[in-house]
């Protein structure tokens, strides 16, 4: 008899290590999203009139399935992690992008007007006012999209095994243990919740400023 | 000295916000900008520290071009102040007020303990500097915007509409504070408001714009009451510009009567000695306090009935408060004198609406002499 987190050889992974596969390969494009994002929505702030077209050239991304980037990077990657995660970062643009726009854009313009009439330069008041400021909206951003791409790694497994926690939805099929697939589903969205309590932790920390709720005045 | 010489400025879209605009805005000095929304004021306070920069003309900042130095160099050096304080609303009160210094170079700890001495100034207890802006009042947030402006000491200070956010009562504390500071510091400001009140309450020089930009009168408040430049500006001053004048004539000269005060103690005989000099008799305690009016036949030796007494209306200080607070005391008055009292608020005397009259005839008559004077030199 098979224990509940003991899985098939071929899977090459114990549970714990499907895990932390499945925690790297669905927050390090959320990150990489991230680190693209700032700098785009900064120029979305900065020239209005790309916004637009940014904004309809990431929904066109996140409309296209996994399985035609997975076709088309193939070619350059292999069956690799990098394959997988690719898509996911560009999907993660969708939410992170107007998420950082809002948030900076919600900045109160006498705020603005304060920090230029103090001499603020730009990059400056970038980093010190804007971006600190947009903190809340940046986060809120992040939990979606960490969320969506913790349950989108799966498809991974499409492509030879790499769709970690994924996998197991396919070795129960070939083992007929639909006991792999219960865990495989019930992990993923523990793990979706873990790191969106994570992320109202984060936020929590990094905004002391932000009217508490329940706290009086 | 600011120099605004033949400033305007168009917007993109055509709109001028400021039209050939020549302004001397004297040192250590309150001059204040005003005029109905839209008429370019926010414009004019901007172009002085290049927030908006000027379509013609020049500013001088005293005599150099402010165009000369490097744009943020000159905005540390010119404290700026907004209605609702736009504090950051992610820093402490205390980073607030340090955020100066901190641009200058000036290290945490220095920066912070300036701050802390700021909050003093402006009237802050030092208990919320840990706080953030969001647990603040208006007033206090509207003080943390002063203290901030005052942090690195810079000679000029750019005030706009700061206090008409906050309601009347804490206005008037800010206005008081802000003279109170002024007195000790002799900063350079140049203040911004639509209220006409505060202008002459705040003004050493008052320039009253109209809309489009252009410059109706520069003057200081007493002079803007007495002569007005045109009908737009009158129509500005207001319904009661002859009463609001007369805060500009001091009371020190009226000449008070001291036989209608008796002390609620006075024996009989004094009494009677007081009752047919006068209509009414003020009674005091025996500290010389007011207590009320009273007709002298009402009044019996050694028990009066302060139930009886008429509301002596609000006393003025001879001195200290204007015609305008002794006519006022004197309106309130039911028996139409005004009580004058002392810093302690012992009775000093009473003065008849008739005599205060006079006085406001004189004053009008020295201001027309002065003028004729000015006018003959
Ligand atoms: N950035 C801008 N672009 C175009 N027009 C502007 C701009 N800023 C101000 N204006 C216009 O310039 C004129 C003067 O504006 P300004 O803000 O200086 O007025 P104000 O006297 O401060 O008014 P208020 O008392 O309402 O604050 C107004 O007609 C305004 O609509
Ligand atoms: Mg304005």
């Amino acid at each position: 008899m098979n224990g509940f987190f003991d899985l098939p050889s071929d899977l090459g992974q114990s549970w714990l290590g499907l895990v932390g596969l499945h925690l790297r390969e669905a927050l390090l494009p959320v990150l990489a999203g991230l680190l693209v994002s700032l700098p785009v929505a900064q120029l979305c702030v900065r020239f209005r009139w790309i916004y637009p077209p940014v904004l309809g050239i990431a929904t066109v991304l996140y409309a296209i399935p996994s399985l035609a980037f997975f076709v088309v990077l193939i070619d350059y990657f292999g069956q690799s992690e990098t394959t997988v995660m690719i898509p996911l970062a560009l999907y993660s643009l969708v939410v992170l992008v107007p998420a950082i726009v809002d948030g900076v854009r919600s900045v109160p313009p006498e705020t603005l007007a304060a920090a230029q009439a103090m001499g603020f330069g730009a990059v400056r008041r970038y980093f010190q006012v804007q971006l600190p400021l947009a903190v809340p909206a940046i986060i809120a951003g992040l939990r979606v999209a960490t969320v969506s791409s913790i349950s989108l790694v799966s498809v991974g497994m499409l492509i030879g095994n790499q769709g970690a926690l994924g996998n197991m939805l396919y070795a129960a099929q070939t083992y007929g243990r639909p006991a792999l697939a219960v865990n495989a589903v019930l992990t993923i969205g523990v793990l979706g919740m873990l790191a969106d309590a994570a992320l109202v932790l984060l936020r929590f920390l990094l905004t002391p400023w932000m009217p508490r709720k329940g706290a009086g005045r | 000295m600011i120099r605004i010489d033949a400033v305007t400025k168009r917007y993109p879209d055509g709109t001028v916000a400021v039209d050939r605009l020549s302004l001397e805005i004297p040192d250590r000095a309150i001059t204040v900008l005003v005029g109905p929304s839209g008429c370019g004021k926010t414009t004019t306070l901007r172009m002085i520290n290049r927030m908006v920069e000027p379509t013609e003309g020049s500013i001088l900042l005293d005599g150099q071009d402010i165009r000369q130095q490097p744009v943020n160099t000159l905005r540390r050096s010119m404290g700026y102040v907004i209605q609702n304080a736009g504090l950051f609303p992610h820093r402490t009160i205390l980073d607030n007020i340090a955020t100066v210094p901190r641009l200058l170079g000036r290290s945490r700890r220095q920066a912070r303990d300036r701050a802390a001495e700021l909050m003093e100034r402006v009237g802050l207890d030092t208990a919320l500097a840990k706080r953030y802006p969001y647990q603040l009042s208006g007033g206090q947030q509207q003080r943390v915007g002063v203290a901030r402006a005052l942090a690195a000491d810079p000679p000029v200070l750019l005030m706009d509409e700061p206090f008409s956010a906050v309601d009347p009562v804490v206005r008037k504390q800010l206005q008081d504070e802000l003279l109170r500071i002024q007195e000790e510091l002799g900063k350079t400001i140049v203040f911004v408001t639509h209220d006409i009140d505060e202008a002459i309450k705040l003004g050493t020089r008052v320039a009253v714009l109209r809309t489009g930009g252009r410059l109706a009168q520069y003057a200081p408040p007493a002079e803007l009451l007495s002569a007005p430049a045109d009908a737009f500006v009158e129509d500005f001053l207001g319904a009661d510009r002859g009463i609001r004048r007369l805060s500009f004539f001091p009371s020190a000269d009226l000449e008070l009567q001291t036989a209608p005060l008796v002390r609620a103690d006075a024996d009989a005989g004094t009494l009677a000695a007081r009752a047919t000099a006068v209509p009414y008799l003020l009674v005091t305690d025996p500290d010389g306090r007011p207590l009320g009016w009273s007709e002298p036949g009402r009044l019996t030796a050694g028990a009066v009935d302060r139930e009886q007494l008429l509301d002596y209306g609000r006393p003025f200080v001879p001195g200290t408060d204007s015609l305008r607070a002794a006519l006022d005391g004197a309106v309130l008055s039911p028996t139409g004198w005004a009580v004058a009292v002392d810093g302690e608020g012992r009775a000093v005397g009473v003065v008849s609406q008739q005599v205060i009259g006079e006085a406001i005839r004189a004053a009008h008559g020295r201001v027309a002499e002065r003028a004729g004077e000015a006018a003959g030199r």
